[in-house]
């Protein structure tokens, strides 16, 4: 489903990805974890091309994110991203966040966006909040728009970096049940999170990155219970 | 004392009011045409194309690097020899604030645009929009909000630079004060009444405009 191939990124003369490979498949959710300025970020931007690949190869069901020839909008209409600080749009209400997209990308009528965005916003639980402005949203409220606005392009694949980072501690689980709820559906999730209970509960396969390459992968239980680099130990040792 | 022979300000009411007709339209006309090309050229800023970078760059500079009076007198008396059509003065002058408050104007455009976060590109972009599209729905609607405030005081610069125009005779308030003052030899009271004339209009302008930057600092 996704294919990362010797992927490279650097920024003027520092390299910041290294090569890095690996296979995600559907259904799969991956948790990626590393210390800060690791790559992670980097690497989640490379999936949707928000930061332009400098070698290597990113496949999406096939098509090669690489290929100039490929549609970078159509690929990334497929592609879903909630940002750690959510990135809502200010001057739009919630119902409009949700709609925007499925009307201006896929050439729904409002009718029809507003139709299939209010069963999302139920979903994130947040139905009764369709008119108001994201600025009277609390953090864990407006990540739950966030997710439902990437949703409601249908995407094949969920990336969400560090999406509950920027947040209250007593507003994480709202956002954390939400995207345990899309991993149950089946949804494709690749996750930058430190939050290890999640990434146990619903995480299939867990990616270590230190400084731009994939030093451990493993299940939830290997990684966090028995990490066999000395890298990962001591990373851990740190967070957990 | 001399400042209180009252009729004079009576007499050159009328004269200045006709004045500020002229004053308002230029103005008006002008900083609004001068908006549509602030906005083309301050988008053209922003452009990665160094063609088009390039092209908006040499017109912002030479006009902010050239008086207006120089440029009125080279668009009014210097055109007509090239094109070999004369243009009326009241074009003129709407096109010298057109052009010279376009300048401006795409500057305060380029800097509202680029104030908006990345991140609102990228969650715009992330969904599938396209660049033009994220430019139109996202971007520009709230950069819009933060240009209002520098737009105004570009509209009250512009409102005084219509008095440079009395120099090619339209008759907007100043020549109108000037003519006045010429034919009576009172000069006190016109000249007085003159700048009263553009306070009127500049002072409210003002404090609607401190009041907006206020709500805008407030959200
Ligand atoms: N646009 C950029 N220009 C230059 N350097 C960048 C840019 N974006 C990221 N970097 C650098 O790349 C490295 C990796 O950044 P990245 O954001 O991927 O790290 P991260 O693992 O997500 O870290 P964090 O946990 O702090 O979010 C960092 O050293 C960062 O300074
Ligand atoms: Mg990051």
């Amino acid at each position: 489903m996704i294919e990362v191939k010797d992927l490279r990124k650097s920024f003027g003369e520092t390299e910041v990805l290294k090569g890095l490979s690996t296979t995600i498949y559907e259904k799969e959710v991956v948790c990626v974890i590393g210390p800060s300025g690791s790559g992670k970020s980097t690497f989640l931007r490379c999936l949707n091309l928000l930061e332009e690949v400098t070698s290597g190869h990113v496949l999406i069901d096939g098509t090669d994110l690489t290929d100039s020839s490929t549609d970078i909008n159509d690929i990334r209409s497929k592609v879903g991203m909630v940002f750690q600080h959510f990135n809502l749009f200010p001057h739009m209400s919630v119902l409009q966040n949700v709609t925007i997209a499925p009307q201006k990308v896929k050439g729904l009528s409002k009718q029809e966006a507003e139709d299939a965005a209010l069963p999302l916003l139920e979903k994130v639980g947040l139905a009764d909040k369709a008119n108001t402005y994201p600025t009277s949203l609390s953090g864990g409220q407006k990540q739950r728009v966030a997710i439902a606005r990437a949703l409601a392009m249908n995407p094949n694949v969920m990336l969400f970096d560090e999406p509950t980072s920027a947040l209250d501690p007593e507003l994480v689980g709202d956002v954390l049940e939400v995207m345990k709820d899309l991993a149950h559906e089946g949804m494709t999730m690749v996750v930058v999170t430190h939050e290890m209970g999640f990434a146990k509960e619903v995480g299939d396969r867990v990616f270590f990155i230190d400084e731009g390459i994939f030093m451990e992968e493993g299940s939830p239980e290997q990684l966090f219970d028995d990490p066999q680099h000395e890298r990962t130990q001591s990373f851990l040792s740190k967070v957990l | 004392m001399y400042i209180f022979s009252v009729n004079h300000y009576i007499e050159v009411l009328p004269l200045l009011l006709e004045g500020l007709q002229f004053t308002l339209l230029i103005t008006f006309v002008g900083v609004f045409l001068g908006f549509v090309l602030g906005a083309i050229f301050g988008l053209m800023r922003i452009s990665k194309n160094k063609i088009v970078y390039g092209i908006a760059t040499v017109y912002i500079e030479v006009v902010r690097g050239t008086p207006l009076l120089a440029q009125i007198f080279f668009i009014y008396f210097g055109l007509p020899d090239l094109l070999g059509v004369s243009l009326d003065k009241l074009t003129a002058s709407i096109l010298a604030i057109a052009l010279n408050a376009g300048a401006y104007i795409a500057e305060i455009v380029r800097g509202s645009v680029e104030s908006v976060e990345d991140g609102q590109r990228e969650a715009g972009r992330s969904l599938g929009l396209s660049s033009s599209q994220t430019m139109r729905y996202i971007i520009w609607p709230q950069a819009l909000k933060r240009m209002i405030p520098p737009l105004g005081n570009q509209f009250i610069i512009s409102l005084k630079d219509t008095s440079l125009f009395s120099a090619i005779a339209v008759t907007d308030i100043l020549y109108q004060g000037r003519q006045y003052a010429s034919g009576t030899f009172t000069y006190f009271e016109p000249y007085l009444m003159v700048c009263a004339m553009y306070l009127i209009i500049t002072i409210p302008s003002m404090v609607i405009l401190r009041r907006y930057e206020r709500r805008l600092e407030k959200k």
